[in-house]
């Protein structure tokens, strides 16, 4: 089920833009934004799509033991992050490169994760509340929800400025949904009104199972149960991803309690590069999917719009000069010293952790004074 | 100094310390209107409002998930686990998230997160709601596990778990909730991790944590009616144990009986066991041996009386250290 007469759109795939009755409200959402903002758009999905390539390469060659691809997802993540506000609090689970960019994230950090230098990676305190990766199913989307009831005790949220209130997006895949912990998230969430929005993006495959192994229903339909209002989106439409997402977090800052989306997108790569998807796909969906490739419609657009083939070849050239830069400062990355073993444990002196420490120190430095 | 039993000196505990921190919330299911089903959340919400003690959904993983959040935006939650064996839905948040996520963020956030949990058995009731699960939690690095066997070391123990930085498993022994005992609320007498002599004595040294102190209290006294001294220690902190105040007394007695409600497969009492072989073997005149439940589920609550240690178990247990 790729698409559903439920999908809102504004950017057909042809990349027309077609408003309809359903859609005004969405489009009137977007009225603010000018070319230079769509330039900007099309600028962040190209250059990490092509971090993206490079990452991937990079794992062929030996420099990381996986990578996580995120091709083909671009315009659900760029619109929905760019629909954020500075204040707001961004819960990713592992793919969303594009949205950690926007977010003031350096994508090298990223690699540190998967080349195995930390757990983490950065201080979502300097990446503009862009939190951690969570490698645990949904187990993220409570930690988001947990945060959005202290907002709300805060009193940070529902005073009427839309430039002050925060609030909460979660993003999370089809595979989550069946997850014990994204339900309990939606039950907590409706249950304190949490200003909060569950961003689904729909890729279609949680590894090698099939969303319709996940679901009988389409997932959007599932935040009714748990009294949320949903939509179904395009995921592929930056534009629609902008719009819902700048609609629903108003909402949800504004005292009308949790939203969610379901964004239907494709995940074009492997689940990540330890995967094989030949083994579970056939190639007419893929053919499907790459036929609705979200930059190649955004392409469309503004050309459409008159945007000049300069543009489109110095942000190519801009995205090949990033990924250069990336495998420059890749190859650079030193391992983390031994005493990171134990440095991070735990926030206040631990005796075992510190015996541990000095036992290692001793044993190491026994053997630059050589053999006794 | 008054004598009030253990699920009133935490409830005084948690109330001093919501009244220190206007940062620390109280968590879990049915702890606000009805102050929770061993009473040790009473009148809190009343006292506290609702949004500080909070009637949560009935999801143990949802609790100590969203807390965890709750500590990310500056909170210090206090987490209601209903029943030992109900902790195990949580087990994720707990295990792979909490006790791990402070190395994750290397250390730029601290997670003040503490989880009560009422354990141990000697209250008859049905499966899931008498059981141990220390070992789970020792066991796991980026976890603090503390029990306190008396009223004093409760009241105490609660502040000292919400004061610190790291995320606290504190084990309420629920068969001591309504025993009274005096409690100092001046002074607390020892930190969250020091272990303390409860008696001196020289022959054996004997080792518990929660329930098990008082019925090693109780094996200690027959003994000394029969003319053998025990000193007894009381754990209290089981992640880090203690092992300074351990080693202290059974250099002095050469033996060392360690007793426990948990199984003993893989339990406390065996890393107290494998560390004493480790650091004390020369003084040692015995094999630390282990009083503990069977390695079976626990059983129906009519064969408990047989199924935990009890003083003659543990008397047993220290005729055959002093045998050797």
């Amino acid at each position: 089920m790729p698409y559903t007469e439920h999908t809102l759109r504004l950017l057909a795939p042809d990349g027309t833009l077609v408003v309809n009755d359903r859609t005004e409200a969405y489009h009137s959402a977007i009225g603010h934004l000018t070319e230079a903002d769509f330039r900007e758009f099309y600028r962040v999905m190209s250059v990490v799509r092509r971090f993206d390539v490079e990452a991937g390469n990079l794992q062929r060659q030996g420099h990381m033991a996986l990578w996580v691809p995120s091709i083909g997802q671009e315009a659900a993540q760029v619109g929905s992050a760019f629909a954020s506000r500075p204040q707001d609090h961004i819960f990713p689970a592992y793919r969303e490169h594009s949205v950690g960019y926007i977010r003031g994230l350096d994508l090298v950090d990223i690699i540190r994760m998967l080349r195995g230098l930390t757990h983490g990676g950065w201080d979502p305190k300097k990446t503009n509340n862009f939190h951690l990766y969570t490698l645990v199913i949904g187990s993220h989307t409570l930690h988001a929800t947990g945060y959005a009831m202290g907002i709300s005790f805060d009193g940070a949220c529902s005073t009427g400025d839309l430039e002050k209130d925060e609030a909460v997006i979660v993003y999370f895949g089809d595979g989550a949904t069946s997850q014990g912990d994204t339900n309990e998230a939606l039950i907590f969430a409706q249950s304190f009104q949490t200003p909060q929005l569950f961003f689904l993006q729909n890729n279609h495959w949680a590894i090698s199972v099939p969303v319709r192994v996940q679901s009988r229903t389409p997932l959007f339909e599932r935040a009714a149960g748990f009294g949320i209002p949903s939509v179904q989106i395009d995921g592929n439409d930056v534009l629609m991803s902008y719009a819902a997402t700048r609609i629903m977090m108003d909402q949800a800052r504004s005292g009308q309690g949790p939203q969610f989306i379901e964004a239907m997108t494709y995940r074009i790569g492997a689940h990540t590069t330890s995967d094989d998807p030949t083994k579970y796909r056939d190639e007419d969906e893929l053919a499907f999917w790459q036929a609705h490739d979200p930059i190649d419609r955004f392409r469309a657009y503004l050309q459409g719009l008159g945007v000049e083939q300069a543009f489109f070849d110095s942000v190519a050239t801009e995205a090949d000069d990033y990924a250069a830069d990336v495998r420059k400062r890749t190859l650079t990355l030193e391992n983390p010293p031994t005493t990171d073993i134990f440095a991070h444990v735990f926030t206040e002196d631990h005796p075992v952790v510190t015996e541990q420490a000095a036992w290692l120190e001793n044993y190491l430095s026994s053997f630059e004074q050589g053999p006794s | 100094m008054t004598d009030i039993p253990m699920a009133k000196a935490i409830n005084e505990g948690l109330k001093a310390a919501m009244i220190a921190d206007s940062k620390v919330l109280v968590m879990g299911e049915d702890i606000g209107q009805l102050g929770g089903v061993f009473r040790v959340t009473e009148g809190l919400q009343q006292q506290f409002g609702p949004s500080r003690v909070i009637d949560t959904p009935l999801a143990e993983s949802g609790i100590v998930g969203s807390a965890i959040g709750l500590a990310m935006r500056g909170y210090r939650p206090v987490c209601e686990i209903q029943f030992d064996g109900f902790v195990y839905p949580a087990f994720d948040q707990i295990v792979s998230q909490l006790a791990k996520i402070t190395m994750r963020h290397e250390s730029t956030q601290a997670f003040p997160v503490v989880i009560r949990i009422p354990y141990g058995g000697h209250i008859g009731a049905v499966e899931h709601h008498q059981e141990s699960p220390e070992a789970y939690f020792a066991h796991t690095a980026g976890l603090r596990v503390i029990s306190p066997s008396n009223p004093h070391d409760a009241y105490w123990l609660i502040q000292e778990a919400i004061t610190s930085e790291d995320p606290v498993i504190y084990l309420e022994p629920k068969s001591r909730y309504w025993h009274k005992g005096p409690i100092d609320d001046e002074k607390p007498g020892a930190s969250l991790h020091e272990a303390r002599v409860v008696r001196e004595g020289g022959d054996v040294t004997l080792i518990g944590h929660g329930a098990m102190v008082s019925v090693a209290l109780q094996a200690a006294e027959i003994a000394h009616s029969e003319g053998v001294s025990i000193e007894v220690i009381d754990l209290r902190s089981l992640s880090p144990i203690d092992y300074g105040t351990i080693l202290d007394s059974v250099r002095k007695t050469g033996r060392a009986v360690v007793a426990q409600e948990a199984p003993g497969n893989v339990s406390v009492g065996s890393e107290i066991a494998a560390t004493l072989t480790e650091k004390s073997f020369y003084v040692m005149e015995a094999p630390v041996l282990r009083v503990s439940g069977f390695d079976t589920p626990f059983p129906p609550a009519k064969l408990e009386g047989i199924y935990l240690p009890d003083t003659d178990r543990i008397l047993d247990a220290v005729d055959r250290s002093l045998a050797y």
